[in-house]
């Protein structure tokens, strides 16, 4: 039992520190992801999630503790190198290159080759092309293909976004607040764009809606004040008094 | 509705017009108009660099006098070599009491050596000073003003070193270039038609360049650097061959306006004039090669006019021109043809 759990382990965020010069945005946290699994975690505003997703991806590095990812250590590792391992992230506000069309968006994510001396040329490779083609579908922007991503609603945005995380190919995603400013129905189509990811993903979403969470179906992590408050089932949190204590104190 | 209007053929026969009236503008211009008309092509060329960095690469140089100095005087010194018998010195040299030649002077008596030296001293010099900043992840505005520092730095040298860089009045007095007369007939005609090749070549280059997927990669860079960062690759390289690229358009310009004008100096090369050229090209619209061309050419007639009359005059209205246009017209004269970018 505890060996094919250690083999189903992709990632352990181990004992995290994150300062800000005295301030500590994550504060010896720690969580661990299965292969293929969903989770969501939640957690008041400043709580560190989206520094949670920083420190994985690389873009800011750890006082103390480490970083395991397929039992290897990349806390050190420069973020190219993190990106190639396998793992991609949506920022909270959405990074799209809105000068490039959708599809060259979703091209330059789902390109396999990324240094500098191959991109002296034009034109997509034919796997690539199909990769994009099926990443269109997948976020329903097929039609808006030759639109310039700037032209985007901002939902379409989030949506593209999550697409070329997706068209990287990587095996966890990060997706920091995917469906902020949605309405419910774009809400439930995000939902459901994340379930269809399937099990060959792990996938990790920050989100403060509670009927987004309640759709995917995932298992919860809180986060409170940079360190691990509770885990367990949307059930088990939504009963939990530490965590209404700690929305509710923000909320007075 | 199907049918073009005339004006939008019109704008598409417009270019391959001006195509054909620059080539056979050797028989209709007098050798002063068409000596003008050649120097300023050459700063054309230093334009679509400008386009590269700045339009597409989000980098504002505020030096790039300095790569269009380093290609001015790699000709210059190979020109005056050229003319010198054997074993003789430049003549301002003599003048400021040198006794023989610095080392690194003989080479530029080879046209090989001088040739390589406009094209790759700029890149040798554009890629290590960009990667030396990028790598660093230092942000656009001071990257614009250390690039100036380099210019004040790089005329303030050559001022300084009288003795071995001819100092304040640059380098003048040639009379040929790689075994005939810059005055015999058919030359200056010859030499503007090598600037307006190279000129087509370039924006040939840049066009193909900007339209792979390194120019994608280039605007990608620009607008979401981090996104890219992220999605795994390292933005560095693009801006610093960008940059490398646009040095080498800017030492070839240096070299072909040095043939024309028949001096370099450090006038010609240092902070104003570096502010000038992206003026010219914020002028003529830094996302579009066209623009800049436009801009660089009638920006420069202008100049020639007013300054001329007004000498004075000239530094205060390109500066208002700047205003108006960067206020009023963002995408520069381009903008006002097309609202698309190029
Ligand atoms: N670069 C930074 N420098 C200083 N403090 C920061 C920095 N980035 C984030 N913080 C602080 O860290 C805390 C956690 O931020 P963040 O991870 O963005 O929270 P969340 O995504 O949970 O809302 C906040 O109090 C924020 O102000
Ligand atoms: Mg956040």
């Amino acid at each position: 039992m505890s060996s094919s759990a250690v083999a189903d382990l992709l990632l352990s965020v181990d004992g995290v520190t994150i300062d800000y010069s005295g301030f500590k945005a994550l504060d010896n946290f720690s969580m661990t992801l299965q292969r293929g699994e969903t989770r969501v975690v939640i957690g008041p505003n400043g709580a560190g999630k989206s520094t949670l997703c920083d420190t994985i991806i690389g873009r800011v590095r750890p006082s103390s503790g480490r970083v395991l990812f397929r039992g290897e250590d990349i806390s050190g590792l420069p973020e190219q190198a993190i990106v190639g391992r396998g793992i991609c992230r949506k920022f909270q506000a959405p990074g799209v290159l809105p000068t490039l069309s959708v599809r060259n968006n979703l091209a330059l994510a789902a390109r396999k080759d990324r240094r500098w001396w191959k991109s002296m040329g034009l034109g997509i490779p034919a796997a690539e092309r199909a990769t994009i083609d099926e990443v269109l579908e997948t976020i329903g922007l097929a039609e808006r293909a030759g639109d310039e991503a700037g032209a985007l609603s901002h939902g379409e945005k989030q949506w593209l976004e999550i697409g070329m995380v997706v068209a990287t190919g990587a095996e966890l995603l990060l997706l920091d607040e995917p469906t902020a400013g949605m309405g419910p129905a774009e809400t439930s189509r995000t939902a459901q764009l994340i379930l269809g990811l399937g099990a060959s993903r792990t996938v990790l979403v920050i989100d403060h809606d509670m009927s987004f969470v309640e759709q995917l179906q995932a298992s919860v992590t809180v986060m409170h004040q940079g360190k691990f408050l509770k885990q367990g089932s949307i059930a088990e949190i939504r009963a939990d008094a530490e965590v209404a204590a700690v929305y509710l104190g923000h909320a007075a | 509705m199907s049918d073009p209007t005339l004006l939008q053929r019109v704008s598409k026969a417009l270019p391959w017009l001006l195509l054909v009236l620059a080539i056979v503008a050797p028989f209709a211009l007098s050798a002063y108009d068409l000596n003008l008309l050649a120097r300023f092509m050459a700063m054309a060329i230093l334009a679509l660099g400008i386009v590269l960095i700045w339009g597409h690469g989000g980098i504002l140089s505020l030096g790039q006098g300095v790569f269009f100095g380093i290609g001015g005087y790699a000709i210059a010194m190979h020109m005056k070599m050229a003319d010198l018998p054997e074993g003789e010195l430049p003549d301002f040299m003599l003048w400021s009491g040198q006794e023989s030649l610095p080392f690194w002077w003989a080479p530029f008596a080879s046209p090989t050596f001088a040739i390589a030296a406009i094209l790759f001293v700029p890149v040798l010099v554009g890629s290590l000073f960009a990667w030396a900043v990028f790598h660093r992840r230092v942000g656009g505005t001071y990257f614009a003003l250390i690039t100036q520092a380099l210019a004040l730095a790089f005329a303030t040298l050559i001022i300084s070193r009288q003795d071995v860089t001819g100092g304040f009045n640059g380098l003048t007095d040639f009379y040929g270039i790689f075994g005939v007369g810059l005055s015999s007939p058919g030359v200056p005609a010859a030499l503007y038609w090598l600037t307006l090749a190279l000129l087509v070549a370039s924006y040939c280059g840049v066009r193909l360049l900007l339209a792979s997927r390194f120019g994608m990669l280039l605007r990608a860079a620009r607008d979401g650097e981090n996104r890219i960062r992220f999605l795994g690759y390292n933005p560095t390289p693009f801006k610093v061959v960008a940059f490398a690229i646009a040095a080498m358009l800017a030492g070839i310009a240096g070299a072909l306006f040095t043939l024309h004008a028949g001096v370099v100096s450090p006038a010609l090369i240092g902070v104003v004039p570096s502010i000038e050229m992206v003026v010219w090209v914020a002028i003529g619209g830094r996302y579009s090669l066209a623009g800049a061309i436009v801009g660089a050419l009638l920006v420069n007639i202008a100049r020639d006019a007013v300054s001329s009359a007004f000498p004075e005059l000239w530094l205060y209205l390109m500066g208002l021109l700047f205003i108006l246009v960067v206020t009023l017209l963002p995408n520069g004269l381009a903008g006002l043809v097309a609202s698309k970018r190029a």
